[in-house]
């Protein structure tokens, strides 16, 4: 078995919301790290949704049920409320049509959980603001060149596109390197965590 | 489909094998067709690999291709003929015959052991030609149930096949969903575009218009050698890529130089006729145009392969290959679509191969880490270790 040390914060605190024996999906979900433990764990019944031939070849190794295709196109023929949770963590930086993709979410599943890196972390803003650099920090570790985000969002830039979308953020978690960030987590937090069901 | 040239020698073949045949649908008992014909006895050659457990939990059945037959592994005594997936199924392979149960059948219509066209009719004493009922991918199913039945297994671990056994494989889950623990449909289709239908037709009509196939009834004189060859030529090349042909014989002669006649100058006008010529040896006229027809028939699509309202624990991956331009891709994504539009329990994977539709008897690597894995949670479920949490 892991060791707590292994897994990342972001995956202990999604591992954490969800209650054995549900339906999870989740979309990009790599090589099936958080799935996995989920299955093991909590029998939960989990598809995955992935687009890299190799990641897809390590979830089967798993025995994880893993769709090769990308999110985007993935969720149409889903019926409505096919899944407990849907999970969108450290992906939809990476997805064009994000509104399309979280609506879709939230059609076919009952609670969406979303996870992705806070574009307003102090670092991010230091280098751009002191050193006029685009910002790399621990959850946004690329180059403007090189990165597969397309979308950089804070925590408050989302809780705005919730608000308007008229999206329900049932839980929220921030994330520092190691621990749940308190205070002003949009200035201390790497990442974000919540969870959002239709109002 | 070609047969697997391995020439190094295997240490973990199959062994020596040897085809067995089940005869059922005796007098009173015919076997009916989904044409509405019924027709008895009814024998099915078949081979089995590794050894049936003792509750019966751990038996594949393995469905073969269009022109395959019952030796889908090691040898026959005496032989150096592998079977047509050796590559994958012996011990320690994908299907690993140390820990299942691999059966094969020949298929029903077919002329390798089992009833087909070829056959004698006992009312006449004479191959029943086009006597024979025509067949469906339903039938060849309905045919291994029996076969199945007969050897007690109640719930098969996995079917698993490609191209028209992928279509059985898909045919199983839509006739016998509670007799499948899991499937696996490789670069198959839920139904014949008319794209296939169409080179299937230029299949038949090349065999009809041979008049040595004398409707059918060319027993005493021997296979419609031109018309059948010229039928596999075509099939040969649906089955390969642009970019295999290319890498395999680019514009290369037989000879130096331009002959200015009509013999094969292009090394691939000569593997064509090669392969053409070694087709009619071994493969009857008439099973082929039964089997392209009932492949042609095929279509699972609109929800009939798993019945409206009811659902079905059958876990399911689909394998398709890039290259692949007879069962594209895209066929094998509307499997999947149906899948999870019935919350179906599903893998796929489009594996990246240069080899067409071939690619399923050759990418052996990729496919063997899919079905070796699959198999293994399909047998075994997950091993629970313990929890973890955030603190």
């Amino acid at each position: 078995m892991e060791s707590n040390n292994d897994i990342t914060l972001d995956h202990r605190v999604i591992y954490s919301i969800i209650e054995d024996h549900t339906r999870v999906l989740d979309l990009g979900c790599g090589e099936g790290e958080l799935l996995y433990p989920l299955v093991r764990d909590k029998s939960v019944r989990a598809q995955g949704i992935e687009l890299d031939d190799k990641a897809i070849q390590e979830c089967v190794k798993k025995g994880l049920s893993v769709l090769h295709d990308d999110i985007e196109n993935s969720l149409r023929e889903f019926p409505d409320h096919s899944f407990d949770y849907v999970i969108l963590n450290q992906s939809m930086q990476e997805v064009k049509k994000v509104d399309y993709v979280i609506q879709e979410a939230l059609r076919i599943g009952n609670k969406v959980i979303v996870g992705f890196p806070n574009f307003a972390y102090i670092k991010s803003r230091f280098m751009l603001f002191f050193r006029g650099r685009a910002p790399i920090t621990g959850s946004l570790p690329y180059l403007w060149f090189d990165t597969p985000n397309v979308r950089f969002l804070s925590i408050t830039d989302f809780k705005l596109f919730c608000e308007e979308k008229n999206i329900r953020i049932v839980e929220a978690h921030y994330l520092g390197e190691k621990e749940i960030v308190r205070f002003r987590p949009n200035l201390f937090a790497l990442n974000a965590v919540f969870v959002l069901t239709n109002r | 489909m070609k047969k697997n040239k391995n020439e190094k020698i295997d240490t973990n073949s199959a062994g020596v094998v040897e085809t067995q045949y089940y005869t059922f649908a005796g007098p009173g008992m015919e076997f009916k067709f989904e044409s509405g014909d019924a027709l008895g006895p009814i024998t099915l050659a078949y081979e089995t690999f590794g050894t049936l457990n003792e509750d019966k939990s751990n038996a594949i059945l393995v469905l073969h291709a269009l022109s395959g037959d019952a030796h889908a592994a090691g040898v026959h005594e005496g032989q150096n003929d592998t079977g047509w997936w050796d590559n994958m199924i012996g011990p320690g392979k994908a299907f690993d015959t140390d820990r299942y149960f691999v059966i094969c059948s020949n298929v029903i219509g077919g002329c390798k052991g089992s009833t087909g066209p070829s056959s004698i009719n006992p009312v006449t004493g004479k191959p029943y030609a086009l006597d024979f009922p025509f067949i469906t991918v339903a039938d060849m199913v309905h045919a291994q149930r029996y076969l199945i039945d007969y050897l007690g297994i109640d719930k098969l671990l996995c079917v698993a096949g490609a191209s028209m056994g992928g279509m059985q494989v898909l045919q199983w889950v839509a006739s016998y969903p509670d007799r499948v623990k899991s499937a696996i449909p490789i670069a198959t289709t839920l139904k014949h575009s008319p794209q296939q239908i169409a080179f299937n037709e230029v299949i038949r009509q090349s065999i009809m218009a041979d008049p040595a196939w004398r409707e059918g009834n060319y027993y005493e004189y021997g296979q419609p050698e031109k018309g059948l060859s010229v039928a596999r030529m075509i099939g040969h090349i649906t089955f390969m890529s642009d970019q295999s042909m290319e890498e395999k014989f680019s514009r290369r002669l037989k000879n130096d130089k331009f002959s200015f006649g009509f013999d094969a100058d292009f090394e691939v006008e000569g593997y064509l006729r090669y392969r053409g010529a070694n087709f009619v040896k071994r493969f009857d006229a008439n099973s082929y145009l039964y089997i392209t027809k009932a492949i042609d028939y095929f279509d699972l699509s609109g929800g009939k392969l798993i019945a409206h309202g009811k659902a079905i624990d059958t876990r399911i991956m689909v394998i398709s290959f890039k290259t692949d331009w007879l069962y594209p891709s895209y066929q094998s994504q509307d499997i999947v679509r149906t899948l999870k539009r019935r919350h179906v329990d599903a893998t796929y994977c489009e594996l990246t191969s240069t080899y067409g539709h071939d690619a399923f008897l050759i990418e052996v690597e990729e496919q063997t880490t899919l079905v070796k894995h699959f198999l293994d949670k399909t047998y075994n479920g997950y091993l629970v270790t313990g929890k973890y949490g955030i603190k």
